[in-house]
């Protein structure tokens, strides 16, 4: 509540109701979303002009849009962004708008496309939050910071980094996205729709998440400020819980 | 309704008439039993290259799935086509055909076991091959790791799954043979029309499709609705659409091959032939066939749009340029002439003003990346804006870029566009 109170924005949402508060955060965010979603680039030979099919989903350097699904791509791992556009290119991961786009490039492209977001460092924007009571924030708050070992659940922050932006090259950071598309990813995950590379540790996980982990995961996270250094660890400065897939 | 008793009445008799004949013609196995490997390394090289000519491999390949090894659905308006194992495996590919069983598939359409092949294969094209070809890519394809993976069954409607009715199919609209070249033409122009016309098998995408599966010789290249696809594939002989009577021989090779030209960009089930097939193509071929594409003379031109059907709202004109003044206007320009090749040119663009809009309307609902080939291995792209722009917004931006700058399209509706919103991109 004290984080919540320091920003103006919420301070306001609570004190007129949530609902009022979700209409209002909606729409500054749409406001700020505008700019980041028209096309704008200074030369034509450059990875600006050349990632422009990215921008109305994913803003004009990674950093979303008004959208209250799509996700914040900058900054995060080279090597996580270049896996997901192979699996989006080769349909391992499915969301057809993604795997018609990125259908016919070459690995060496979406290589240069994943180097070229993880390098972007926008500032964070605005997001809206969800309504969630305080049991279900300290189940959240829980599992992201210290796990939940009776289940075999890790703590978020043994993988994804201290500061919930990533860990290179290959784990995503979790700060700065939506509640709706937290949620999204960790429910393919446990019904199979969303896989890594083996051995797929995201899924062990997953499946061991319910449904109102899964909510209270995705209601946390929404809430954590962002931190100043949006750069992912290095990896193996941690010796992690799961052996992943993606950090071979 | 009549026309459809007539259709139906035209499949039972087909039907009736084509099993009888079938008893009585059906062609066995090849008896041949020599099966020679021996091919050289040229051989087999040449074979890859025209294997890519012909892209067996888009066709042949799941989507994920080990090159040639079959399984990738083909939707079509009778059913689920599954494209079977092309590699060399004795049990589940074709690793027990002769050179004269894989020749006989070619040209004629009849498989190993004397089934007939449905036209999906495009033997009508495939016809054209020569035998020294066909024996290279033959030679390639014994060549490639053999993969054990059982054939699917296709799943069709009846009667479209009777393989006999395909007899009736075959009288209409499969003419067998060999290229014969052109003596009053180049040879460039011979060697373009022999890869258009078979490996390259453009017509099965850019002629009409009617009702039976077929395509008529009389409206070749005249463009058609691809099945299934919802996108229209130009045509290449009209100047109004995609015709290419006024492009340079070198933007046609360019789009071919490179995926990208100053006239326009592929985009679609085109930029998977230049991804698969024709980035891999030799200058000297991609010429050859443009020099051919562009001697196809335009057929009676469609009737060019009447002033009535180009009346156009001025509030919906309005509407349409101020977003293309918010959208549009970084990479296409104020006067719709793009940064050709990255941003292609709107106007005097004929995928732009064709009479069919379903292009221009999916680019803005779903965006698009040209393919990343040889050339042109880091292409610019398009955005999507279906969560950006209303049914009203999206038809009035291409109905502005339809008739601005001297384009001479007609207006689009809010309808039009919502039917192909509800559609997933493919």
């Amino acid at each position: 509540m004290a984080r919540a109170a320091k920003n103006p924005l919420n301070l306001l949402g609570y004190a007129m109701g949530a609902v009022v508060s979700g209409v209002w955060l909606l729409t500054a965010t749409q406001a700020l979303a505008q700019d980041a979603a028209i096309p704008a680039f200074k030369t034509l030979d450059s990875m600006e002009a050349r990632v422009q099919g990215c921008t109305t989903c994913h803003g004009q350097s990674g950093q979303g849009t008004g959208n209250d699904y799509f996700p914040r791509i900058a900054g995060k791992p080279a090597g996580y962004l270049y896996n997901q556009l192979v699996a989006f290119r080769d349909g391992k991961r499915r969301y057809t708008p993604m795997n018609y786009l990125v259908a016919y490039l070459p690995d060496a492209y979406l290589r240069e496309i994943a180097e070229h977001y993880a390098k972007q460092r926008p500032a964070f924007m605005l997001h809206e939050t969800v309504p969630a009571d305080s049991a279900s924030l300290q189940r959240g708050q829980a599992l992201a910071q210290t796990g939940d070992p009776k289940k075999g659940i890790p703590a978020c922050v043994s993988c994804h980094g201290a500061n919930l932006t990533g860990m290179e090259p290959g784990i995503p950071g979790l700060v700065g996205l939506r509640p709706n598309y937290v949620a999204a990813q960790l429910v393919r995950w446990r019904v199979g729709e969303r896989v890594a590379a083996d051995p797929d540790c995201m899924k062990r996980i997953a499946t061991r998440l319910t449904d109102a982990d899964v909510t209270a995961l995705a209601a946390w996270l929404a809430r954590q400020k962002p931190p100043a250094d949006a750069a992912p660890e290095k990896s193996n400065l941690v010796r992690m819980p799961l052996a992943c897939g993606s950090q071979r | 309704m009549r026309k459809l008793a007539i259709v139906a009445l035209v499949l039972v008799g087909g039907l009736i008439a084509a099993a009888l004949v079938w008893t009585v013609v059906r062609p066995g196995a090849l008896t041949g039993t020599s099966k020679v490997v021996n091919a050289t390394t040229q051989v087999i090289d040449r074979g890859e290259y025209l294997a890519r000519a012909g892209d067996c491999i888009a066709c042949h390949t799941a989507p994920g799935g080990t090159p040639f090894a079959g399984g990738r659905a083909m939707p079509t308006p009778f059913g689920n086509l599954y494209a079977s194992n092309i590699t060399p495996d004795d049990e589940t590919g074709i690793g027990q055909w002769t050179a004269d069983d894989f020749y006989r598939m070619m040209q004629k359409g009849i498989s190993r076991d004397g089934s007939l092949l449905y036209p999906a294969m495009p033997f009508a094209s495939y016809t054209k091959v020569t035998r020294e070809d066909c024996d290279a890519i033959y030679a390639y394809l014994m060549s490639v790791p053999p993969v054990r993976q059982k054939n699917r069954p296709h799943e069709l409607r009846f009667p479209f799954n009777k393989r006999e009715l395909l007899i009736g199919w075959r009288t209409l609209y499969f003419k067998e043979g060999e290229y014969v070249p052109d003596p009053k033409q180049s040879a460039q122009w011979n060697r373009g029309a022999y890869l258009v016309e078979g490996l390259g098998h453009c017509s099965m995408c850019h002629t009409a499709i009617n009702r039976l599966g077929g395509t008529s010789e009389s409206q070749a290249f005249e463009g058609g609705m691809i099945p299934n696809q919802n996108w229209y594939a130009p045509s290449l002989t009209s100047n109004q659409e995609g015709g290419l009577g006024n492009w340079s021989v070198k933007d046609i090779a360019d789009l071919l091959q490179v995926g990208v030209s100053h006239r326009a960009t592929v985009y679609g089930p085109m930029a998977e032939v230049t991804y698969n097939s024709l980035q891999y193509l030799t200058d000297e071929d991609a010429t050859a066939m443009a020099v051919y594409l562009k001697s196809l003379a335009p057929r009676e031109a469609p009737p060019a749009v009447t002033s009535t059907e180009r009346l156009t709202q001025p509030a919906v004109l309005e509407r349409g340029r101020k977003i293309y003044v918010e959208q549009c206007v970084m990479c296409h320009g104020n006067e719709g002439k793009g940064y050709p090749p990255a941003y292609p040119p709107l106007a005097a663009n004929p995928s732009i003003t064709m009479a069919t809009p379903v292009n221009p309307i999916r680019m803005v609902l779903n965006g698009g990346y040209p393919p990343g080939t040889r050339k042109n291995p880091r292409p610019h792209g398009m955005p999507p804006f279906l969560h950006i722009l209303s049914d009203d917004d999206v038809a009035a931006v291409v109905t502005y870029i339809r008739v601005a700058w001297g384009n001479a399209g007609a207006p689009v509706t809010p309808a039009q566009v919502n039917d192909l919103r509800k559609l997933l991109p493919e």
